[in-house]
């Protein structure tokens, strides 16, 4: 069912042409408006829920926080931040999952073709299938996001449910939320509406209200509305996440030297097959199409 | 809920105490956000600990668990001596004007009438004097020293800032913009709505909690009107439900009277439960109370009931005392009972004080349970290392374990908080040989009958007369029975429309008055699906069915003056236009009447108004008045001599098991959190995965003192035994200055298993006070002695 | 991998980059994203069983619901017609799939006789003979039909019942009528906690 709009496949130029389901090219977001939020997990549960994820059973860890970090078995994660501000006490949440950035640093650092794919509506989704688990999307991710499950050795993360995406639904975690703190549509509503609610946040005494949209990854399409814009870092965000340098080299002047860009192709191949000893085919993923040029190349083999 | 959970969203403040509606009813608590964001609704939270609901809240105040009454009479004083009272509602609609009797008195913590030795009031004098007509004499000016306005005014009198926060431990600043915030709600244009739940119910005063809210309520004139009421949240999805069907030791279905002993034949137990007007033209529904009994009786009994026979009435059993959860364990207890059938409720971990629970389940001979999930309580007779100690070669009960089936797997109505009767299908086939409630009682029924029919034995009447004429009678449907409940005219067999149509002589029958229309000739009114909101204002008629009549918003009479026109043309509910009446919902009243005649919308009541005196109703006295919990950390009243309630009911024994503050200095509560529902979720891998482990929380002064540090082992402690957890240590619970000293409070989240997919935990109610309130008997689990210390590791 | 297959992922890496190079790329393409997992499958209206908000919810079935097919919930969630909740659930409505589907779920009816340490499978018909026996012994020993003043009071105190407060009223009703037949005074909900 390859229905979404596509701007970006890494590490090929491989086509996947088919059927075009619904014109899904408009850019989308999700808000999450933290001066709303309550902490109460319900994005969290329906997020697994959705996505078949369950994470084992964990222990008590001296917070309301479990698990204590997303993982391949969850994707969504209610943050518990207890700060003190001027001698009042503010409890904190944060909707902690895939910022699904415009200008995706796992995306640039991914290794394998077409595991990672960013949809023209701005969604960045993983592809298990075609994932080759070489980490390099969960250590360029500036906010920490895709995590390397060890049960199959793979890199997961939100997907901003781009299944139900596709079928014209929102994401399964602001279907859930019981204060209309997660929101989703166009990214232009979502903008108007942030700029509405900052406004409101800061006659209703939060002057410093913003909305976390970071530059550096070039805007996200996961966002949030904070009570104290200066501070990202008390929602353990941080304060102005960067696409991390090694990958700036690798993608925008590494690959672009044809020959040198082979070299480092091949040695990431080579490196995978070493350190991680196993490896996926896109040929033999169910559903594969061959680009054109593969299909002639193949012709050529088999004369 | 007099209102409604969508009808919070016409709140101008909402005050959340009692409760916290943010972590048990997240999704009703949605309309919160709503009304703050479209309706500029300011929230306020009151509770010792700074709850999810306190951490989206506009202000929160911390009290000490326990002393609310304290804190809302300090708010009764506060809006009189301002005068934010909304004055033409309280002359209009409450007993303000009333004159009362001249016995009555209020001295040094007691009310007039109490017995020293029997612990208990006569209420005689806590009555209106009456005129030769039997009619409560009023002083309309409230002149009269001895009127209602007058009597309560002096007794909040003591509750002045500081008073109430030397109990309530409440910062004077934080009270004073508390009360602020409610006073503004005084206007015909401004409405507050109060949730509440188990916060409030859960103490030896918990009907006198509600009680002082709802006086503030009436003085704000916010009863009956849309944004305002009293808005108990239920817990259990069907507890409503429950209540309803009168599952409760001294009830029967729509809230009638199960007959006592002094009920000695219908004709008593009819005069004792109808009541006479107290003011002339009065609607007085409950003097319908007759028609709703014989008809109920024509539903249980069927043909079998006859005039002749009383309709089956000797057939009731009748009670001597209040057989509630916790006086009939005490009994198992001391050997009295052999059986036990329990449905669903996980008791070994949910009845206060457990070790006690345990000796009084494996007293028993059998026991039969029904239920979905593999509980404690059916393995009550397993031994669990540390966690259930026993012997189970020592326990000669005999066990069922039966499966049931889930709301999934079965069809129904369920009532919500906002008493919506919603019908709901069955999407799949249950485990294994898993049967509903109803089939196995039936099964179990249909056997007895058999039995008594071959060998005979005691008073097997009841047995056979009771009405099981469904079309199995070993699986009776669901929609059967919710066309009982409705109830039909015998003679035309027609399902009724309205329980208005109900007669005394046995010519219908009605199993639950109230349901009445819930399935009359038009089908299943439970099973309509349309979310239409007409007016806008969060009012759906078309939408399952609200019981009673389909009426969304209760005593909606009081939205209007005595002349039907709306006191806020903006909340208009109902309101008298060219001589008749219209509106957005069912009116509480008999429509076909005037303004003039329909005047008192509390239509319930044998004088038509709100009660700020309650005369005769509650065991401990017809105003509230502080009392310190069964165990205090302050060990006095700061008010008077009289510490704790002195209408509890004390079972023999248990005054040994109560601890002092000296011992045990810090006061614990019980919640629960959003992630669980009790210890059902607990078997849901999905929520035992977001809360895997219970833990105990405490505040960081009393964790530096103790040397716990947060995630620590702890041993927490209770004159009735102690359990070993692990410690949160947090901001959000604060020590409070009470009587000159700090009172810490320790929190203990309810959701200790050792049989589901969560860690396997301690129960808290290993801790916990059976003593309960002095009307209800729900026991005391939100305020009682604890200590604490570091513990190693398990 | 062979040789061929590390040969074209070279060769794609190259590709790759010389079009990331001009940030574009070469033309439109289409990707495919995960089954929508509600496809064809049966949907039934319910409402939440925790709390008394009463949420509605969409419960999802595998099997048609015909005649030969067993149906199993395998999705729950907020049915977004409801007035209350709009779709929304809490964590405890939006994981109830995981209540339904319990391994903890009782499956059996089982008897644990006195001392012992285990449970017994039993039949229902053993089940109701068996408790229909017990309760007819202690009744017929215990049910007080007078009191002292002579008043006939039919109460049956030796046995007591627990209700459950998560069942349709359709269930508690026929509850009621059970437990006051018999005589049972000392019945409760846990309304009371």
């Amino acid at each position: 069912m390859a229905s979404q709009d596509i701007i970006r496949r890494s590490g090929t130029s491989g086509m996947t042409p088919a059927a075009k389901g619904r014109n899904s090219s408009e850019q989308v977001a999700k808000l999450f408006d933290a001066t709303k939020c309550n902490g109460c997990k319900a994005c969290q549960v329906s997020c697994s829920e959705w996505n078949d994820l369950r994470e084992e059973v964990g222990t008590f860890q001296g917070s309301y926080q479990n698990p204590m970090s997303l993982s391949g078995q969850c994707w969504t994660l209610m943050e518990f931040h207890e700060v003190m501000e001027s001698n009042k006490l503010r409890w904190q949440f944060t909707h902690s999952a895939c910022m699904h950035c415009a200008d995706p640093a796992c995306l640039k650092a991914c290794s394998t073709s077409g595991a990672i794919i960013q949809h023209a509506n701005g969604v960045v989704d993983f592809d298990s299938d075609k994932c080759i688990g070489c980490g390099y999307c969960a250590s360029a991710c500036p906010f920490d996001v895709p995590k390397i499950d060890p049960k199959d050795n793979k890199a997961y993360k939100c997907t901003m449910c781009s299944d139900r995406l596709a079928v014209g639904l929102e994401p399964s975690c602001v279907k859930s939320c019981t204060t209309g703190a997660l929101r989703f549509g166009s990214r232009e509503d979502m903008l108007f509406y942030s700029e509405k609610r900052v406004a409101e946040l800061k006659e209703k005494g939060f002057p410093k209200a913003g909305l976390y949209n970071p530059e550096g990854v070039g805007g996200t399409a996961m966002m949030m509305i904070l009570h104290d814009i200066t501070q990202p870092d008390s929602y353990n965000m941080p304060v102005d996440p960067q696409i991390p340098l090694s990958v700036t080299l690798w993608q925008d002047w590494v690959k672009p030297l044809g020959a040198a860009g082979l070299i480092a192709t091949a040695a990431v191949a080579c490196l995978h097959k070493i350190t991680v000893g196993r490896n996926i085919v896109e040929e033999d993923q169910p559903g594969y199409q061959p680009p054109e040029e593969e299909v002639k190349d193949k012709e050529e083999d088999d004369q | 809920m007099t209102n409604h959970w969508i009808d919070i969203k016409n709140s101008n403040v909402i005050i959340i105490m009692g409760g916290n509606a943010a972590e048990a009813h997240p999704v009703g608590f949605g309309w919160v956000t709503e009304a703050m964001q479209h309706n500029n609704a300011k929230l306020v939270v009151v509770d010792p600990r700074f709850t999810r609901s306190a951490a989206v809240a506009d202000y929160y105040a911390p009290l000490r668990s326990g002393t609310d009454i304290a804190f809302l009479l300090g708010v009764i004083r506060y809006l009189i001596e301002t005068k934010q009272v909304n004055y033409d509602y309280v002359k209009a609609y409450t007993n303000a004007g009333y004159i009362v009797r001249e016995d009555f008195s209020f001295n040094e913590g007691l009310f007039s009438g109490f017995n020293e030795e029997t612990d208990s009031y006569d209420k005689e004098s806590w009555y209106y004097e009456l005129d030769e007509e039997g009619h409560a004499k009023i002083d309309p000016g409230f002149e009269n020293p001895r009127c209602v306005w007058n009597l309560m005014k002096q007794h909040v009198d003591r509750y002045d800032f500081e008073t109430v926060s030397n109990i309530t431990g409440t910062p004077i600043a934080d009270y004073e913009v508390v009360c602020q915030q409610i006073g503004s709600t005084h206007t015909h244009d401004r409405a507050a709505t109060f949730m509440y739940a188990l916060g409030w119910t859960h103490h030896t005063k918990g009907a006198q909690n509600i009680r002082s809210m709802a006086m503030v309520q009436l003085l704000l004139g916010n009863i009956g009107v849309l944004g305002g009421g009293v808005n108990a949240l239920r817990g259990h999805s069907n507890v409503q439900g429950a209540t309803d069907m009168g599952l409760l030791c001294q009830s029967l279905p729509g809230y009638l009277k199960l007959p006592s002993d002094k009920d000695t034949d219908l004709k008593t137990y009819l005069k004792h439960n109808t009541p006479i007007a107290l003011r002339p033209d009065q609607t007085n529904y409950w003097q319908n109370y007759p028609k709703f009994f014989i008809s109920q009786m024509k539903s249980y009994w069927g043909d079998n009931a006859t005039a002749a026979n009383d309709f089956g009435y000797d057939w009731v059993p009748k009670w001597d005392k209040q057989y509630d959860f916790t006086k009939h364990l005490d009994m198992a207890y001391h050997g009295e009972v052999n059986g036990y059938i329990i449905q669903g409720v996980n008791a070994i971990n949910s009845m206060p004080n457990r070790n006690k629970v345990l000796k009084a389940l494996s007293n028993l001979k059998y026991m039969v349970v029904l239920d979905a999930l593999a509980t404690e309580t059916a393995t009550f007779w397993q031994n669990a290392d540390g966690f259930n100690e026993v012997n189970p070669a020592e326990i000669m009960t005999e066990v069922f374990r039966l499966p049931t089936t889930c709301f999934a797997e079965e069809e129904g109505s369920i009532v919500n908080s906002g008493r919506w009767m919603q019908w709901h299908w069955k999407g799949a086939n249950p485990p294994g040989e898993a049967k509903p409630d109803a089939e196995i009682l039936s099964g179990v029924l249909m056997e007895m009958r058999k039995l008594y029919k071959q060998e005979g034995g005691k008073l097997p009447e009841p047995l056979n007369a009771i009405s099981w004429d469904y079309h199995n009678p070993l699986a009776p449907h669901a929609e059967e029975v919710a066309r009982e409940l409705n109830g039909k005219d015998l003679l035309t067999n027609r399902q009724i429309s309205s329980f208005a149509e109900l007669k005394d002589d046995g010519s219908t029958a009605s199993a639950c008055w109230i349901y009445a229309g819930s399935w009359t000739e038009e089908g299943n009114l439970m099973a309509r699906r349309d979310n239409h909101d007409p007016s806008g204002k969060g009012v759906t008629p078309g939408w399952a069915f609200a019981w009673p009549a389909n009426r969304r918003v209760l005593y909606n009479r009081a939205s209007c003056d005595l002349n039907g026109k709306p006191w806020d043309p903006k909340r208009t509910i109902v309101e008298w236009v060219d001589g008749k009446w219209h509106g957005i919902d069912v009116g509480d009243f008999n429509m076909k009447l005037t303004p003039q005649q329909s005047a008192g919308p509390f239509i319930m009541q044998p004088e038509g108004v709100g009660r700020f005196f309650a005369l005769k109703l509650l065991a401990e006295g017809p105003f509230p008045e502080h009392y310190e919990p069964m165990e205090s950390p302050i060990g006095v009243n700061p008010l008077h001599k009289v510490t704790s309630n002195p209408a509890v009911r004390m079972l023999p024994g248990v005054k040994e098991t109560l601890g002092s503050h000296k011992d045990f200095p810090y006061v614990a509560t019980t919640y629960c959190v959003t992630e669980h529902f009790n210890f059902w979720s607990t078997h849901a891998r999905l929520a035992a995965i977001s809360m895997p482990e219970t833990f105990v929380e405490m505040d960081e002064m009393l964790a530096a003192e103790k040397g716990i540090a947060n995630g620590d082992w702890v041993t927490v402690s209770s004159k009735r035994g102690s359990i070993q957890t692990k410690a949160l240590v947090t901001k959000r619970l604060q020590p409070l200055k009470v009587n000159g000293q700090l009172v810490h409070t320790i929190g203990l989240p309810r959701h200790g298993s050792h049989n589901a997919l969560t860690r396997k935990s301690y129960s808290c109610n290993v801790l916990t006070t059976e003593v309960g309130d002095a009307n209800t008997q729900v026991p005391e689990f939100k305020a009682f002695l604890v200590n604490i210390a570091k513990a190693e590791g398990i | 991998m062979n040789r061929r297959q590390f040969f074209k992922l070279c060769a794609a890496g190259a590709a790759t980059s010389a079009i990331s190079a001009l940030g574009l790329m070469s033309e439109k393409a289409y990707a495919a994203v995960r089954e929508f997992k509600l496809i064809s499958a049966k949907e039934t209206r319910n409402n939440c069983c925790y709390c008394s908000v009463g949420c509605g919810l969409l419960m999802y079935s595998k099997g048609s619901n015909g005649k030969n097919a067993e149906q199993t919930i395998f999705h729950i969630e907020g049915d977004a017609d409801h007035p209350v909740n709009r779709g929304a659930l809490c964590p405890k409505g939006a994981g109830l799939v995981d209540y339904v589907n319990s391994p903890n779920r009782l499956k059996y009816p089982e008897y644990r006789a006195p001392g012992s340490n285990e449970w017994t499978r039993i039949s229902w018909d053993d089940a109701f003979q068996r408790i229909a026996r017990l309760l007819k012994n202690d009744r017929d020993a215990n049910l007080i039909e007078k009191n002292s003043a002579g008043t006939t009071v039919n109460r049956w105190l030796s046995t007591g019942m627990m209700t459950s407060s998560a069942m349709p009223n359709e269930g508690g009703y026929i509850t009621q009528k059970f437990a006051r037949a018999l005589g049972l005074v000392a019945i409760d909900t846990i309304a009371r906690n």
